[in-house]
């Protein structure tokens, strides 16, 4: 092989492993923040601790969910003693209760880890409905 | 106890700990999330180009390909155009079959002898390490490249496109990525090929032993974070795009086992320049490889060909030009 | 040879797992039965390489030169700039372990050294400890050598190489399923030539190498000698076929010089198959008036320079150019040989070439340009021959090998380092009806080596040549014991001659013939008289009464 192709590949090489430092270049990097909703604010806290929240959302989604419709029990004792009914989408203590708007809260952060749970396919937000 | 195996071992799990202690102990993330994974960019890449480079700075003195099947010759014999090509078009195709689906290996075979009264020695093909060879690289590559959307802001679609294949079989929550299980189960299997097979054992090296063992590491701890101990991954993409745009930033929260992933990773990519994982830039400079058989048709020019003593024709009829005469062979000078 | 192994013996030896521990630090046993005698001084002088003297490997002292390590390192350094082969081969082996059981010599040993990878590993963990980056910085941390795989060069370790280089016969089975096609032949000419450097040569390749350079071949046969045994194949074949075929030598301004091995002018059964070509030249010189000559300067096909060093090599093979130009023929013509083609196909244009003094061969009888060979201008016979047949230009009578019931080894050489495969086959089936092939893991580019090539056909080292030719015989005796096979055809002198004692040893009912032995016998010469006689004067089948 001649070294003009052995150069070239090796640009090649190098171009590709380095893709994560000029593919960024002009864009913005930073990690979005979540819109909490008045209600929210008002809360202050959630089920869960902020990072646990953060790590851990989904398990304790996929848990609720076999709770609910399996044992048809829909109650949830969070870490801070209050009782949550496991609901993502419907009525006032539902996720979607208190965090209204799912573009702003739920979506900006999948997007930005290319996350695309299957929540939606059956669940709808509430505010969907109301349009 | 296997010196070989264990020191390799010992070494990966040590790697583990220095960062996890490093982190959950002694507070340095600076260290094992900014100062190392740049130091590893730069030794792997550095190191790579520079080994490529003594590489191709070696000559070329002769076209020796390693022909598998039959030769051009006259046109009415079907060539094996691809296994020994006279055509670049044919060597290209042979290298994209070596490169991409291993080819050579393909044909890998087991011997066996049956002391018997037949005394037969037996060749059966041997598929398993092919299979597992294209299961770990494979696996390895997907998984490579769907970590890209934590270093790529946008994802591009392609991306997502990928999770989708690798996340088809939609089991448990986060979903299954079967790149990764893959992965896992197939160094082991290479890693339990290089301890129980008696020949592999015997020619296996610490240094075959460590890549994998620190493969396992990654694969394992990659798995843990993503299906058991959970982290926050919006935390961990702004550190890394940290890193990718030089603005380190620390996550809050983000505990040792993500640095250790980190620091083995690092780990790997600076060890690769200076191992036996340079195979990855070799399989493309393979002269037996990556050449024509058609030496006989187009001259290949060796760089360094010099003039050598040669015994000639004049001193051979010299030395011999009476017994010739007498035999009736010709001669160019009588006398 | 009263110690020789019988082939039970040899049987009940062979164990592919090898022991538990580490190679590394085994030390190697020089036993007698698996090595070649060291080269002869005068030999080694008459080439003017390096230390000459009289040595014996099973003694402590191997008379090196002071400085051998410095020789060998830079001996090194040296060829990893000259060869890309070199550095990748030492660099990228992941030890996969897919070569293991490839080696003919392995399979008939069992010795784990002699699986290619860990032959190679013998140069490599010298490489790693005094070339790589890993390797210095880890020299420096106690027991780290063992971490990268590197030791020193010591003298045990010389003695190592010395002894397992010689066990190899650079056929490049391993190299074909190598996942980077690391190939052991490259590494084997490597060590070798390291090795020349310190005058560690064997006689059975240097004094044949210093019979070539002088003589004009292997054999040392003097020119008269030479024309005097074709002169006795002349008588012979006039006897059994009542022409005179006598062939010209050194004929200036003829058609095509031919050049062949010399073990077929002076070694059974390879004599049966030069009678062949000389049969072949007669038919086509009085049909076609094709006018071939023989050379007795350049009177070797074969090139032992090749198990020596690249230079000796180019050396010994600059003569066929320098004869082809000084006769002011168009073209050469090879004859069966294998590492001769090995030589021929991918390296002699680059080191003697460019050969512009010669026509780009075409055949005259059947006007087909030989295009695979426009610019080395040199044509294997098999290629020649199979051209005459497809062209129907060669009255073959078949049925004079009716007795033959063949199978055909492919030769390493042409078939891994050339892909000379169909030719041969062709015709085989155009000259005997019986033709069966061996399994298809032993044959094509898959064969098995003879376990005697690359100047290891000796006699002291019998053991190993019969061990390494075991995997050949065995699917030999496979064809003879499920088809009757009798008649083993190979294109390469080496295999004639070493073929010959394997048969005899594994599979005692199988001959050995060239394949234009059967050309010989099948061709009908014009005004030939009706033969009795095959050319091993052995009657023909259906006239063995006559014989009584």
């Amino acid at each position: 092989m001649s070294k003009n192709a052995i150069m070239a590949g090796l640009v090649v090489f190098v171009a590709m492993a380095l893709l994560p430092f000029w593919y960024n270049i002009g864009g913005s990097s930073a990690a979005p923040e979540p819109e909490l909703s008045e209600k929210a604010k008002a809360a202050q806290k959630c089920v869960l601790d902020k990072y646990d929240m953060r790590a851990n959302h989904m398990s304790l989604l996929d848990e609720w969910r076999d709770s609910v419709v399996r044992d048809a029990d829909r109650l949830y004792e969070s870490t801070n003693g209050k009782t949550f009914q496991m609901s993502l989408s419907t009525g006032e203590e539902s996720c979607l209760g208190c965090h209204t708007d799912k573009e702003k809260f739920c979506d900006k952060c999948h997007t930005y880890a290319s996350v695309d749970p299957y929540c939606w396919e059956c669940h709808t937000t509430p505010k969907e409905i109301n349009q | 106890m296997n010196q070989k195996y264990m020191v390799p071992l010992a070494g990966v799990l040590l790697l583990f700990l220095l960062a996890y202690a490093g982190v959950e102990g002694a507070g340095m993330q600076w260290f094992f999330g900014i100062i190392v994974p740049y130091v590893a960019v730069i030794a792997f890449v550095g190191g790579f180009v520079r080994r490529v480079m003594g590489w191709a700075a070696s000559a070329v003195p002769f076209r020796i390909p390693t022909t598998c099947g039959q030769q051009k010759s006259l046109p009415w014999i079907k060539q094996n155009c691809i296994d020994n090509p006279d055509k670049a078009s044919g060597v290209f195709m042979r290298m994209v079959l070596e490169i991409f689906l291993f080819r050579s290996l393909f044909r890998n075979t087991k011997a066996a002898f049956n002391r018997n009264e037949k005394n037969k020695l037996t060749y059966s093909w041997e598929i398993f390490l092919w299979v597992g060879a294209l299961a770990f690289h494979y696996s390895f590559l997907v998984v490579i490249i769907r970590h890209l959307r934590f270093f790529l802001e946008p994802v591009p679609s392609c991306l997502k496109f990928l999770e989708f294949f690798d996340g088809i079989v939609q089991l448990g929550l986060p979903g299954l990525f079967i790149s990764g299980a893959v992965l896992l189960l197939a160094a082991l299997f290479l890693l339990a090929r290089r301890i129980f097979d008696a020949k592999v054992s015997y020619i296996s090296l610490a240094a075959d032993y460590f890549p994998l063992f620190l493969i396992i590491g990654i694969a394992a701890s990659g798995i843990a974070m993503r299906y058991f101990t959970k982290v926050d991954i919006i935390g961990i993409k702004s550190f890394t795009m940290g890193l990718v745009t030089f603005h380190p930033v620390i996550p809050d929260g983000v505990g040792g086992l993500f640095y250790a992933h980190i620091f083995m990773v690092s780990a790997l990519f600076a060890y690769f320049p200076v191992s036996k994982l340079m195979h990855m830039g070799g399989i493309f400079l393979s002269p037996t490889r990556n050449m024509a058989n058609n030496n006989r048709a187009k001259r290949h020019v060796n760089p360094w060909n010099y003039a050598v003593d040669i015994h000639t024709y004049e001193q051979y009829e010299d030395h011999f030009r009476e017994k010739m005469i007498d035999a009736g062979l010709p001669v160019d000078k009588k006398e | 040879m009263s110690d020789e192994l019988k082939p039970d013996e040899l049987l009940d030896k062979v164990d592919h797992t090898p022991s538990q521990g580490t190679w590394m630090t085994e030390s190697v046993q020089i036993r007698p039965g698996m090595y070649c005698y060291a080269a002869k001084p005068e030999s080694v002088e008459t080439l003017g390489l390096p230390n000459a003297r009289s040595w014996n490997p099973m003694e402590a002292d191997w008379k090196l030169p002071e400085n051998w390590q410095e020789i060998i390192h830079n001996g090194i350094k040296d060829r990893l700039e000259k060869f890309r082969t070199f550095k990748i081969f030492m660099d990228v082996c992941v030890r996969c372990g897919a070569c293991a059981d490839k080696c003919h010599f392995f399979l008939g040993t069992g010795d784990p050294k002699n699986m290619p990878v860990l032959r190679a590993e013998l140069l490599r963990s010298v490489y790693r400890n005094d070339f790589t980056t890993a390797g210095k910085l880890l020299q420096k941390i106690p027991g780290g050598d063992k971490l990268g795989g590197g030791r020193p060069l010591t003298l045990d370790v010389l003695k190592e190489w010395w002894y397992y280089f010689f066990q190899c016969t650079e056929c490049r089975r391993c190299s074909v399923f190598c996942p980077y096609g690391i190939d052991t032949a490259e590494i084997t000419i490597m060590g070798r030539e390291l090795l020349n450097l310190l005058g560690l040569n064997i006689d059975w390749i240097a004094t044949p190498v210093s019979n070539c350079y002088q003589t004009g071949n292997h054999l040392g046969i003097q020119p008269h000698a030479f024309k005097d045994m074709l002169d006795f194949f002349t008588e012979d074949i006039e006897e059994i076929t009542g022409v005179d075929v006598a062939p010209q030598f050194n004929k200036k301004g003829a058609d095509i010089l031919f050049i062949t091995p010399s073990g077929d002018v002076f070694a059974d059964p390879g004599t049966y198959t030069c009678q062949g070509y000389m049969i072949l030249f007669k038919y086509l010189k009085d049909k076609y008036d094709l006018d071939v000559t023989w050379s007795t300067y350049a009177s070797e096909g074969g090139n032992f320079g090749f198990f020596t060093s690249h230079e000796t090599m180019k050396r010994l093979n600059a003569k066929m150019y320098a004869e082809a130009k000084r006769l002011g023929v168009k073209w050469i013509l090879g004859g069966e040989c294998g590492h001769m083609w090995r030589v021929i196909n991918q390296y002699m244009d680059t080191m003697n070439g460019p050969a512009d003094f010669l026509e780009e061969p075409v055949n005259p009888i059947t006007g087909t340009k030989f295009e695979n060979a426009k610019s080395t201008k040199m044509v294997h016979i098999t290629e020649f021959t199979a051209d005459l047949i497809k062209h129907g230009k060669l009255e073959l009578d078949k049925s004079r090998n009716a007795n033959r019931v063949m199978t055909f080894h492919d030769s390493c050489n042409p078939a891994r380092g050339m892909g000379l495969l169909d030719e041969p086959r062709y015709i085989i089936e155009n000259t005997c009806d019986n033709f069966y092939e061996m399994p298809i893991n032993t044959i094509r580019e898959q064969t098995f080596c003879c376990g005697s090539g690359a100047g290891l056909n000796a006699g002291e080292n019998i053991e190993l040549r019969m061990a390494g030719g075991l995997p050949r015989a065995n699917a030999v005796k496979y064809v003879h014991d499920k088809f009757g096979v009798n008649t083993l055809g190979t294109i390469c002198a080496i295999d004639r001659a070493a073929l010959s004692t394997l048969m005899e040893y594994w599979v005692p009912d199988v001959e050995v013939y060239g394949i234009h032995e059967l050309v010989g016998n099948a061709l009908i010469l014009p005004g030939e008289q009706e033969r009795e006689m095959d050319l091993r004067m052995e009657p023909l089948p259906g006239k063995e009464e006559a014989d009584e």
